[in-house]
């Protein structure tokens, strides 16, 4: 293919056997197949090295990397693969999701990627400095220890005699899997070493510093501080050689791009403040183009979207169909629910609404679709909800309501197979 | 191409027919697989293909197209596949100043009013080449999707013109057919994607619309497809024809049953 060995930058043709690979070029697409060449090719440039902190999937050949959460990458098909975009949905209070993007950026450091954190509202020299510290192999097992009862470490080996069928359901694992240099395990409540922030290379984009200075672009319907955020991370990447322009000059990595908050007011848009904006599609061109730049290199992005303030709906439908894999995070803290005997063990909902079908007809979606979260003393766990067993002689009305309330509520499961609106009473 | 697909639509790769609009819709659940279909039933079926994609990469169709039988890079490069990847192309004409007009102009502009450099490119690349023998049976345009349009910037208006203006230069006057993928918001209330599905569900000559389930999940049903023949230009009082089918997605395949008839239930 001319076109592409003509380019500087030759990312897509990712195909077995393509005669691009053959030429010698050092193709560089997120999308690549890994795995033994067909026998076609000569297998000329592109013997994948393998980068720190990757894995291939082993559904589709992706490469992935974690979310620096073990948890949510089980959940996620394994993690999330590079050059695809993950938007959080805020809590109500952005209480949780901080620690979701701030779980990100320590894997990042952890693995030796590179950073790109964008803020509008804290700078990112300070945003890194409240990075969790991670967790070694050894403690980890004695943290677990005090939280989780003993005898669930023994008891895999146990048949099951009378309930036997809840043999079959899958477990979950709470805590940390033995073999993994893939997801690491975060201690919330510590503050990562400096010297691990210092040995790493990271970009700031804090928006107040960077708005002094004018751009000299014309002005497409884009807000002034989207705008300046595109340019900078094109520039990163292209500088860089994320997207495969100096192929010849050092190791591949990955960048690791974090955007907090994108679409509050901070950074001049007004979705969140009124439901007729007159820019609407200001947030939504920027997520194409961003896609656009994180499918041409090697990097993976993860924002924080206070969906909850958008009053309009379709621009939250908008911007799920632009994203690749979308989480929502629902607390309880100050909602009714918070007193939901139901609910008394857990800080909230998490809700996996999005799950791309990269290189696929389908997506890696998991069975679990009730999902809570837990903050506990040191740890961000997420479980499968269960419902307790109804003990109560007299059954109140109140508490049955309760129940059956909190069930519709989160019925309708994951968007991405199907979603329902009616509740089936039985 | 999912052969039961093709023994429900009652058509085959040979028997094509010509000049048609197909609309494919998706509600609350992803209808890409519908796209897979066509593409890889278009380029089996001898047909020159345009397909602009706007949602994912070319390598990603072409592992996909892989599984389903046809090579897209083989396609491209005889000529029969003409692939503009529009998340590529995207930021190629966002951050560097293109001299001559490019078929995304419009991303570039703060009020995109039309679409006309895209329809150019799509005109360009269907138009016959005149070396004699026609090498390719019809030509067929495929877009994926016209939703992300307008998160884009352009009108529901300037989209359905576009559209039309396809339709007039493919359909019509070069007896091809046009496929396109919408979706629809359900209650999410887009007033503007409402238009837009509106207004291509009364000019098409079929409509697939893959929904989900109305009561949630499920493993073994992944959807329900709902197949309607319409005939835009007649005004008979006849009733059209439509079929409902629910399915189910593997790995290289899509299974259709009828209503309630999973393998899983029986």
């Amino acid at each position: 293919m001319a076109a592409a060995a003509a380019a500087t930058c030759s990312p897509g043709a990712g195909g077995l056997g393509s005669a691009v690979a053959a030429a010698g070029k050092n193709s560089v697409t997120s999308f690549q197949r890994r795995g033994p060449r067909a026998s076609g090719s000569d297998g000329g440039g592109s013997r994948l090295v393998s980068i720190a902190g990757t894995r291939p999937s082993v559904r589709n050949g992706q490469l992935l990397v974690s979310s620096g959460l073990p948890a949510l990458d089980q959940l996620l098909g394994g993690g999330l693969a590079v050059g695809t975009l993950l938007l959080i949905e805020e809590d109500k209070y952005n209480i949780y999701s901080p620690l979701l993007f701030k779980y990100f950026l320590a894997e990042g450091i952890i693995n030796g990627h590179t950073l790109l954190v964008a803020s509008s509202k804290e700078d990112p020299a300070d945003i890194l400095q409240e990075l969790p510290a991670p967790l070694l192999n050894d403690n980890c097992k004695k943290e677990f220890g005090e939280d989780v009862c003993n005898h669930k470490t023994s008891e895999s080996n146990i048949k099951m005699k009378i309930a036997w069928r809840y043999q079959l359901l899958p477990k979950m694992e709470p805590g940390p899997v033995s073999s993994s240099r893939f997801g690491h395990y975060y201690d919330a409540s510590k503050r990562i070493p400096q010297e691990l922030i210092e040995a790493s290379k990271w970009h700031g984009f804090f928006l107040p510093e960077k708005m002094s200075s004018t751009l000299n672009v014309e002005s497409c319907s884009l807000t002034h501080g989207y705008m300046k955020l595109l340019h900078f991370i094109q520039n990163i990447i292209y500088e860089e050689g994320f997207d495969g322009s100096n192929p010849q000059k050092k190791q591949k990595n990955i960048l690791r791009i974090g955007i907090q908050n994108l679409g509050s007011p901070l950074w001049g848009d007004d979705i969140c403040c009124t439901e007729n904006c007159k820019n609407s599609q200001s947030l939504t061109k920027f997520l194409y183009v961003l896609r656009g730049l994180l499918r041409t290199s090697l990097s993976v992005c993860i924002i924080t979207v206070p969906t909850h303030l958008i009053q309009n709906k379709a621009i939250i439908a908008r911007l799920t169909n632009l994203s690749d894999t979308v989480v929502g995070l629902e607390s309880f803290i100050g909602s009714e629910r918070d007193t939901n005997p139901l609910y008394k063990d857990y800080h909230g909902l998490i809700h996996i609404r999005q799950i791309p079908r990269l290189n696929n007809l389908i997506g890696d979606v998991s069975d679990v679709k009730d999902l809570a979260f837990k903050l506990k003393r040191k740890l961000f766990t997420i479980e499968r909800l269960h419902l307790p067993p109804d003990l109560s002689d007299t059954v109140s009305r109140s508490s049955k309501q309760g129940l059956a309330e909190s069930a519709e509520l989160r019925g309708p499961g994951c968007g991405v197979m199907a979603g329902g609106k009616t509740h089936l009473d039985f | 191409m999912f052969p039961e697909l093709n023994n429900l639509l009652n058509t085959t790769p040979d028997r094509a027919e010509q000049g048609k609009l197909t609309l494919l819709c998706d509600a609350k659940t992803d209808g890409s697989f519908l796209v897979h279909h066509f593409l890889s039933f278009y380029l089996k079926a001898n047909c020159k293909v345009c397909f602009v994609a706007f949602i994912q990469s070319f390598s990603h169709y072409n592992i996909v197209a892989q599984k389903l039988g046809v090579s897209l890079t083989t396609a491209r490069e005889r000529g029969q596949l003409v692939f503009l990847e529009g998340l590529k192309s995207s930021v190629d004409v966002f951050f560097r100043a293109q001299e001559e007009p490019h078929p995304l102009q419009f991303l570039r502009e703060a009020n995109a009013e039309n679409l006309q450099p895209l329809y150019e490119f799509v005109r360009e690349a269907l138009k016959p080449v005149d070396n004699g023998e026609a090498a390719w049976r019809c030509p067929v345009l495929l877009v994926d999707d016209l939703s992300v349009l307008l998160s884009l910037g352009v009108g529901a208006v300037a989209v359905l013109d576009f559209i039309h203006y396809c339709r007039a230069t493919v359909c019509c006057e070069l007896k091809g057919n046009i496929v396109a993928l919408v979706h629809d918001s359900g209650d999410a209330e887009d007033e503007e994607n409402d238009i837009l599905l509106n207004g291509l569900s009364h000019q098409s000559h079929l409509i697939l619309r893959a929904e989900g389930l109305a009561t949630g999940f499920c493993r073994d049903v992944h959807g329900q497809l709902r197949i309607l023949w319409r005939r835009p230009s007649q005004l008979t009082a006849q009733r059209d024809r439509s079929l409902t089918y629910q399915y189910k997605i593997q790995d290289k395949s899509v299974s259709f049953f009828a209503k309630g008839m999973s393998p899983a239930v029986l």
